[in-house]
């Protein structure tokens, strides 16, 4: 039998706790869904289902939401989000060597989470930081300059 | 009509009414802009950036979709500037789009290969980057390639906007932006009701109907023959066979949408195993007969019956399924013919109450106003309909109340039904207790005096007694009766009364109580009290269900009417009558369906003619009517299947589906519509006003007609109501009843500035409890009702794979806690069991049901809901309680297990 389009209360009390915080309008939509993505880590189809009936809004206009934006994550990511500059300015000064670093150290490709859910790579197209170029963003600091050796010493401070 | 506007484009002068767009005055015009995004009924969009014009006086180049027309507006359309602009949007959807056109399920009607063509485009200059077919052929109806879509948007809006369900949206940016349901999943495991409204308007046919492998010769404008919304078909023809089902975008009820019945659920007509020859039961088993030999055997029966046991041992059961013409035949056959009243259908089990209980209170028992003024009431209140399953095109006007035009929606049903999702608010009254809950309703009115006194004053009587049967019905009492809190029903009583424009709408899960009557005078009180009545979009709007049970009823197969509502026992309207039919008829009213099966069963009853129905699945306590009927000296079926019915009988009539014949049929909106003949009947199958009139002759009373039109032309002269129409007046579209003369326009509808029976009547309706209320043998409520997919006993729908396959027999729904407690699992094949009977059913776990209640679809013969139900009745109307017994349930077979629930 097809699904009732009249969507079930979650039952998940991480997310009941913040949807709690946030009133039934759909313009709630995007601050709920950074919200759940801060507690929980990325959006879960659960996340998504229990936001659209939160909201009274069908499922499928949640996931147009969440798939339209970078900044929503579909899997679990790592603890250390690690995100490396590929912008103009970063890319002439040698992300690329950077990124390469990143990866063979971690053992993932950019978009990757490792086994242990330890960390996320990830490209990104420009901080607006070019002065420092080039940019490694690991979780919320962001350092400067960066040399491969350097990206490695950072990560390595982090196990 | 609005002010109308002058305008010019590429200098020719048109007019368009205010408020119209570019577009649409263009296309009005027979003016073609090119354009991919836009469509009839939804908003413009402004997507496809094909719709552009110039426009003098206006920067760059608007869209023609989203611009309305002002007077004396100077428009540029097929101009070099514009469509040199329209081929680079053009040549960048064909860039990416597979130019495979020859062997496209779309060639030669395809919205792109328009565009192009229009624009002369010879191929496009920009690299191609087209993807290979990304195809979801998960839904049983229709397929889905996403490397053909051109991201119009047109099904996600539908689906969103028309239909109010968005299964799918665009998800992803970019190149990667697609057509999706949440994660990706495939289609059929979204919340998709396959209505396919999106396959009817994709441009490109990314989504096609599987059914439609050839394009159809020709086209036939009709009516559909499932539900009571009357939507309008056009039914595309090949060989003999329906290739092509769409809506009829000029049919007022439906403006061309369609549920999943409607559009794919048409294989019954050509189904093998349609009745073909008559068959005449000797020893046991059914022989082929020739038509002479059954209709010769038939009327010599009824004359052994009737001459032995006089007229009355005599009943018919007319069908809400076949035409006016063939109502009115079938009722004429019986008092006119063999001289009884005891003619009935259907009704009796879904309306009964409504008839009854709104001709009290008003003087007319029918929807006071179409289904399309939902649109524009400010307050719905909707009770006992699940709209969105057995009515969805009725559901659409009310998700467009509330979605588009901010209307205020009260659900009051047991069950958290998907309208629920559009509610300010839902109140769940236990399953039994409306007329509390209206009582408590009205007493809040009245109590914060948010009456209509003037109405009250000017257009009602009786308002004393109303007062003093609702004086003591406090929400506070109302509370632990209804199980709704005290402070829901103020809520819900303020909402409503204080509404400008406040509608009721409402179907079975009023009519079917013991109660059912006193369910439909609440409510009509609660309407006038607040003096929503009379006016467009208020009233009092019981939802119909069969195609033609409004028509049938119209018609006189009631056993105490004749066609036209008026009163067999009027010696005044007799005369009439018999004049008109040039034989005596009897003065006494008939017995009704469920009085039928008690006197077949206690041998009053000898002779039984059924026209397509199917009481064997449909009626309460089936294991009685088994008895009753298998008591019977001769039954008689005519039908366009084998029905559970028509194994029993005696002689089985093989008649022809909608699709095979002329006629009219009433909708809800008590509009008479036409029916067209669009295939050939199946073997040796007739029309069944044909086989009636050859009966009616061979027993002695001559009846023939050239054709369904001239029995209209004859109905016309003895049923006022139905005195002004005639086949050719409703050639394009249909009238409302009461259209007394050929010059009247119809009614949209009724009791404007006064009631039908002069003043309205409130009634004094204490509350009641049910027949049979649960207890600690039989601890839980079953009510019943339908499924989307399934129409009435499943004669028709059960033909088509794919409804089967969406919505398999038979589920049971049942709270988390219910099942809990008696160690079910969702899926388990439980055991359910009432006083009267018990069946198998799958387990649905969900909470839709509220705590203590069950909830059963009558569809399915394999556990068949009607064994357990209670064949208990309203006094007045005789309806059966099908929405209130007690049942337990316990788990059957620990190895049974449904791969499906």
């Amino acid at each position: 039998m097809r699904r009732s389009v009249t969507a079930t209360a979650t039952h998940i009390p991480e997310l009941e706790s913040v949807l709690a915080r946030y009133s039934r309008e759909e313009s709630q939509l995007i601050p709920l869904l950074q919200d759940i993505q801060d507690h929980v880590g990325y959006i879960s189809s659960e996340s998504m289902q229990a936001a659209a009936a939160h909201l009274n809004i069908p499922e499928s206009s949640v996931y147009g939401v969440v798939t339209f934006y970078s900044q929503f994550y579909l899997t679990r990511q790592g603890r250390h989000k690690v995100r490396v500059c590929q912008g103009t300015a970063c890319h002439v000064r040698g992300a690329g060597e950077i990124i390469r670093a990143v990866s063979a150290r971690l053992g993932i490709k950019p978009g990757e989470t490792t086994k242990d859910f330890e960390f996320s790579v990830e490209r990104v197209a420009c901080f607006g930081s070019c002065a420092l170029a080039p940019v490694m963003v690991v979780n919320e600091k962001v350092y400067g300059n960066v040399t491969p050796e350097m990206a490695i010493r950072i990560l390595d401070e982090l196990t | 009509m609005s002010a109308e506007l002058t305008f010019t484009i590429d200098g020719v002068s048109l007019t368009a009414p205010k408020g119209d767009t570019v577009l649409n005055a263009a296309k009005a015009a027979g003016i073609y802009i090119p354009h991919l995004c836009f469509s009839e009924g939804l908003k413009p969009y402004g997507a496809c950036r094909l719709c552009i014009v110039e426009i003098d006086g206006v920067r760059g180049m608007p869209t023609s979709c989203a611009t309305q027309v002002t007077d004396g507006m100077v428009v540029h359309n097929d101009v070099d500037s514009v469509n040199r602009v329209r081929r680079m949007v053009c040549e960048m959807l064909i860039a990416d789009h597979p130019l495979v056109c020859l062997s496209c399920s779309a060639n030669m009607n395809c919205r792109l290969q328009d565009v192009a063509a229009f624009l002369g485009i010879k191929g496009s200059r920009l690299r191609r980057m087209v993807r290979k077919p990304i195809v979801d052929d998960s839904n049983p109806f229709y397929t889905r390639d996403l490397s053909k879509c051109i991201l119009c948007g047109l099904c996600t809006r539908s689906c969103h906007e028309l239909r109010g369900v968005g299964a799918i949206e665009i998800a992803g940016r970019g190149f990667e932006s697609r057509i999706a349901a949440p994660g990706d999943g495939p289609v059929r495991d979204s919340t998709c009701n396959s209505c396919g409204e999106c396959v009817d308007r994709c441009p490109v046919n990314a989504l096609w109907a599987k059914h439609e492998t050839l394009p159809p010769t020709a086209t036939v404008r009709t009516t559909c023959g499932y539900c009571g919304c009357g939507c309008g078909l056009e039914l595309g023809t090949r060989g003999g066979k329906i290739v092509r089902v769409r809506g009829d975008r000029n049919a007022p009820s439906n403006h061309g949408s369609l549920c999943v019945k409607g559009r794919f659920g048409l294989d019954f007509v050509s189904a093998p195993d349609r009745l073909t020859t008559p068959l005449i039961k000797r020893n046991g088993v059914f022989e082929e007969a020739t038509w002479e030999e059954a209709l010769d055997l038939v009327a010599t029966r009824l004359c052994e019956i009737k001459e032995k046991h006089g007229p009355d041992a005599l009943a018919g059961f007319s069908s809400a399924k076949c035409t006016n013409e063939e109502n009115y035949i079938f009722q004429k056959l019986f008092r006119a013919g063999i001289g009884t009243n005891n003619v009935d259908h259907c009704a009796r089990l879904c309306h009964a109450s409504t008839v009854a209980g709104l001709a009290r209170a008003f003087g007319s028992g029918a929807m006071t106003n179409p289904q399309s003024e939902f649109e524009h009431a400010d307050c719905i209140f909707v009770t006992g309909s699940n709209t969105t399953e057995a009515h969805p095109i009725t559901a659409i006007s009310i998700i467009k109340a509330v979605v588009e035009n901010g209307a205020t929606l009260i659900v009051a049903d047991p069950r958290r039904i998907e309208l629920t999702r559009y509610a300010t608010l839902h109140i769940r009254q236990r399953s039994g207790t409306d007329v509390a809950l209206f009582n408590a309703m009205i007493n809040v009115i009245i109590s914060e005096e948010l009456g209509d006194d003037a109405f009250i004053q000017g257009r009602t009587e009786g308002v004393e007694a109303l007062k003093a049967c609702v004086a003591d019905c406090t929400p506070e009492w109302a509370e632990p009766i209804t199980g709704i809190p005290a402070d829901k029903i103020r809520e819900a009583a303020r909402l409503y009364a204080k509404a400008e424009r406040g509608s009721i709408a409402y179907s079975m899960g009023i009519t079917q109580h013991t109660t059912g009557t006193d369910n439909v005078l609440a409510l009509a009180n609660l309407a006038m009290v607040t003096g929503n009545i009379g006016r467009p979009s208020t009233g009092v709007n019981p939802l119909r269900g069969q195609n033609n049970v409004q028509g049938a009823c119209d018609l006189g197969a009631l056993p105490n009417k004749y066609p036209g509502y008026q009163d067999v026992t009027d010696p005044k309207i007799r005369a009439t009558f018999e004049t008109a039919w040039g034989v005596p008829l009897s003065p006494d009213n008939g017995i009704t369906v469920t009085e039928i099966v008690n006197a077949a069963d206690s041998g009053d009853i000898k002779g039984l003619y059924v026209m397509g129905e199917n009481p064997m699945l449909s009626d309460p306590n089936l294991n009685h009517v088994e008895h009753a009927l298998m008591n019977l000296e001769f039954l008689c079926v005519q039908d366009i299947f084998m029905t559970e019915t028509a194994e029993l009988a005696d002689v089985v009539l093989p008649a022809a589906s909608f699709a095979e014949k002329d006629g009219t049929v009433t909708n809800t909106d008590r509009r008479v519509q036409r029916v067209r003949t669009a295939v050939p009947k199946p073997g040796e199958a007739r029309d069944d006003w044909a086989i009636l009139c050859d009966i009616a002759t061979r027993i002695g009373y001559p009846m023939s007609y050239a054709s369904p039109s001239q029995i209209l032309d004859e109905i016309a002269t003895v049923s006022p109501i139905y005195g002004g129409i005639s086949f050719e007046r409703i050639e394009e579209v249909g009238l409302q009843w009461p259209c007394p003369d050929k010059d009247h326009p119809g009614t949209p509808f009724l009791h404007q500035g006064e009631f039908k029976r002069g003043k309205g009547k409130f009634h004094a309706t204490p509350f009641k409890v049910a027949a049979e209320e649960p207890d600690s043998d039989y601890p839980l409520l079953l009510t019943t009702g339908r499924y989307l997919y399934h129409w009435h006993t499943r004669t028709m729908t059960s033909r088509t794979k794919g409804l089967e396959a969406i919505c398999p027999p038979t589920p049971i729904e049942i709270h988390p806690d219910d099942a809990a407690r008696a160690g079910i699992q969702h899926g388990d094949v439980i055991e359910v069991s009432s006083r009267r009977g018990t069946i198998e059913a799958n387990a649905h776990v969900t909470d839709r049901s509220p705590r203590g209640t069950v909830f059963m679809a009558f569809h399915f013969h394999e556990g068949a809901a009607n064994r357990l139900t209670i064949d208990a009745v309203d006094p007045i109307a005789k309806i059966p309680e099908f929405k209130v017994c007690a049942v337990r349930i316990r788990t059957a077979d620990p190895t049974k297990k449904t791969d499906d629930a």
